[in-house]
């Protein structure tokens, strides 16, 4: 039987719904002092230190981590109200979501402990930014191609070589990088990378904006010229950083911000659409409806297994998989329904204006995070075909 | 719902695994089975087990009843099981105790209406009744001047037309003519037909998700048994994907009617989020059961074309599924309607309202 792909129908806990007040009473009241537009979609290249620091003093990053470090020791289910909150607003988490999700966890497994006592309070206090530095030119879904070298020196390593599509790089305080410290072996073409930890904004790094076609600047090219890290700055294993890569991607994965990136096109659908659909619309806004609601109660799930130390790779990937396809067809359904709204809708300018921002967003949703054929991929494992 | 620690799905599963294999009732044309699988659970008390005790049943909470009913679906299993549940279920709603025997619900379908008459007979027509021609008593949902009632009613009383689903089982045409009811009572307060709907509409959710389990399994399976160019077919990266798309349709339904199962079972009131709940369940369980019987289908090749294959067991009756209570289509009017009157600031909080 297929028993490992069960999604138990967990539900938030009262204190999340409680949590979830303050949350939106905390972004209702960014909104109002104009800190952001939640009508604009989170523009990737909107950083906004000041909402980041707002944050952290909520106690709302690093949130389940151990109170040594700055976290409050929450549930997963917790923070999984915080993000799909701020993801539904369209609030700036740029800064922040990074560090919150992936690079704060992995310093929490395998940093020495005076680097946790020094970044990871920062990280709670929202006053530092994390980049991933694994893609390389050559080397994207085939992470184990990764060429950029970590040479031994004193005290240290020299790094030599690019990254790239390294989103948030131009305003990072760090990256989490992999780097190869010997080559692969005949047995296994995965062996030979290390995890690292960059003080970025260092003479030997340089960031290059990569321009998008949804307008955006968002990711870059980051180029390193004998750059020096000290020995200090190794995560985990010398040459081990596959193990330690391919879990930390099953927290990229899974959560909210997988499958409500173009949410908003629908909302604002339903509100041009009016309180008397016609049947087509009617019918229209159901079955999204639907998809969305589906795909969230799979999302919560993943959040329990999460809380309950479980490591769900294949129930990450699966949701990362239709989650990601969702949210790419979302906008072109919408538009498919916009034909038919009234012209006279008070909100149709602002509908418009987040389709044409969405379906340029579009293509890139079933690429960032592992591409949807690798994901598949990682799933037939799974399910013993591989 | 892990079916390990619930003692009413063990027992079904043994059941049906003595009883309903697919390969053997695939392969038995008479229909030679269906008694003993019709007996064996009756024996253990399964069709009436959302009755109470003091109704004649044996009293399973609504939460094992629906895990019993995805454990089913796994099976593909042809008798009146969910629908005898469904019936029971029903009358036990106006405190009328379940006769034994095959039972199914009147009306089957959102949009067929039966009418209390002044004298206190039936009438009205149901179309697409699941199991209409094997059922001895039907449990019928009526609307009178006096508001909703519920009625058992003696399977003599009702004209029948029979056909087929696309999963070729009985879908029937009931006529009631000033039928007269062997008991009938009013609904409890809020009880009406959306109710009644929802509730077939989720069992319906169950036995997609369960069949769609069944079909990933075989499908899987049978791509780690053919070779074609040499070399198993579960070796092609093509063929692993589309395994990954099915086990992705397979998770979504199951996730949802689980969902939904969970929020009927544990909630007294049929608010506008056990709506979300129940409608969602059957629109996206329907969506997968399209998406992943084709998937099923091609991996199978021309063999699972044929009716000497099982496969056919799973994914037509999936197909079929969609059809009762409801098909996909009204629930996602009604859906959508619901969201476009409760307004677009609101479409966030409803959906994360669980
Ligand atoms: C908006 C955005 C932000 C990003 N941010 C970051 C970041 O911060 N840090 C970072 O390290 N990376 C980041 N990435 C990079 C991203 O992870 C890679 O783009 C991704 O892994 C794919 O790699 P690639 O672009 O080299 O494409 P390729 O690997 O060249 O893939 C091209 C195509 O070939 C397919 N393909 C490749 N191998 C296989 C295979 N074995 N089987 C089947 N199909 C295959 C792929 O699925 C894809 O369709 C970002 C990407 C985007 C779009």
């Amino acid at each position: 039987m297929t028993a490992a792909l069960r999604f138990d129908p967990i539900r938030l806990p009262e204190k999340c719904e409680q949590l979830r007040k303050e949350v939106r009473a905390f972004l209702a009241e960014e909104i109002a002092a104009g800190t952001f537009d939640p009508h604009k979609p989170n523009r990737e290249d909107t950083d906004v230190p000041e909402f980041s620091r707002k944050v952290g003093a909520k106690g709302w990053l690093g949130m389940t981590w151990p109170k040594k470090y700055g976290g409050q020791e929450r549930s997963f289910l917790e923070r999984y109200v915080v993000t799909e909150e701020m993801r539904v607003a369209n609030a700036p988490t740029r800064r922040f979501f990074v560090a919150d999700r992936q690079s704060g966890p992995v310093l929490l497994k395998y940093a020495p402990e005076h680097i946790k006592m020094d970044i990871l309070p920062r990280i709670c206090r929202g006053e530092i930014c994390f980049a991933i530095g694994m893609s390389e030119p050559n080397s994207g879904s085939d992470l184990f191609a990764a060429k950029t070298r970590a040479t031994k020196t004193d005290g240290g390593y020299l790094i030599n070589g690019t990254k790239i599509w390294t989103s948030s790089a131009h305003i990072a305080d760090y990256m989490i990088a992999i780097f190869r410290t010997s080559p692969p072996t005949k047995e296994n073409r995965r062996h030979g990378l290390t995890q690292f930890l960059v003080k970025m904004k260092q003479p030997g790094i340089k960031v290059n904006p990569i321009g998008q076609i949804t307008g955006q600047y968002e990711f870059n090219e980051v180029v390193f010229t004998d750059f020096f890290v000290p020995d200090d700055h190794v995560l985990g294993e010398v040459d081990g950083a596959w193990k330690q890569a391919t879990s930390e991607l099953a927290y990229e994965r899974s959560g909210p911000e997988r499958f409500l990136e173009t949410y908003y096109v629908l909302t604002e659908l339903v509100r041009a659409v009016g309180k008397n659909p016609d049947t087509r619309s009617a019918e229209g806004i159901g079955r999204l409806v639907a998809q969305v609601h589906t795909m969230r109660r799979m999302s919560v799930s993943v959040a329990g297994m999460l809380q309950a130390g479980k490591e769900p790779v294949v129930e990450a990937s699966i949701v990362k998989d239709i989650g990601t396809v969702w949210e790419q067809q979302l906008p072109h359904r919408v538009r498919d329904l916009a034909a038919f709204v009234e012209e006279t809708a008070t909100n149709r300018e602002t509908l418009e204006r987040q389709l044409d921002f969405a379906i340029k967003t579009a293509p890139k949703l079933t690429i960032q995070g592992g591409t949807t054929e690798v994901l598949r991929g990682i799933i037939a494992r799974g399910l013993g075909l591989r | 719902m892990a079916e390990s620690d619930n003692i009413i799905v063990e027992t079904a599963e043994k059941i049906f695994a003595d009883l309903a294999d697919p390969q053997t009732i695939n392969h038995d044309k008479k229909d030679a089975w269906k008694a003993p699988l019709w007996q064996a659970l009756s024996d253990a008390g399964l069709p009436l087990s959302w009755v109470p005790e003091d109704c004649g049943g044996s009293g399973a909470d609504l939460a094992d009843g629906f895990a019993l009913l995805n454990a089913a679906g796994r099976f593909a299993v042809a008798v009146p099981l969910a629908e005898t549940m469904l019936a029971g279920w029903l009358l036990a709603q106006a405190k009328i105790s379940s006769p034994g025997g095959e039972m199914t619900v009147l009306p089957a379908s959102p949009r067929d209406k039966i009418t209390l008459n002044a004298d206190g007979s039936l009438s009205g027509r149901a179309r697409g009744v699941p199991f209409g021609k094997a059922a001895k008593h039907f449990a019928v949902l009526a609307n009178g001047n006096g508001g909703v009632s519920i009625a058992l009613v003696d399977a003599g009383q009702a004209r029948i037309e029979a056909g087929l689903n696309v999963g070729y089982d009985n879908s029937d045409i009931v006529t009631l003519d000033k039928a007269q009811p062997i008991t009938i009572k009013p609904a409890p307060k809020g009880f009406d037909q959306t109710r009644l709907m929802l509730m077939g509409g989720v069992a319906r959710s169950l036995q997609i998700a369960g069949a769609l389990e069944s079909m990933l399994d075989i499908s899987v399976r049978y791509s780690n048994e053919r070779v074609a160019f040499e070399k198993k077919i579960s070796k092609f990266q093509a063929v692993q994907h589309n395994l990954a798309r099915l086990a992705g349709e397979s998770a979504a339904a199951l996730a949802a009617a689980t969902s939904a199962a969970d929020a009927i079972a544990n909630t007294a009131a049929f608010n506008d989020e056990v709506f979300l709940e129940a409608t969602a369940a059957k629109i996206r369980c329907a969506e997968a059961a399209e998406k992943g019987g084709a998937i099923a289908h091609q991996v199978h090749g021309a063999i699972g074309f044929t009716n000497e294959h099982i496969l056919h067991r799973y994914s037509l009756r999936a197909l079929a599924w969609r059809d009762d209570f409801g098909s996909e289509s009204h629930w996602a009017v009604e859906l959508g309607k619901l969201v476009a009157n409760r307004g677009a600031d609101e479409l966030w909080p409803l959906v994360a309202s669980r």
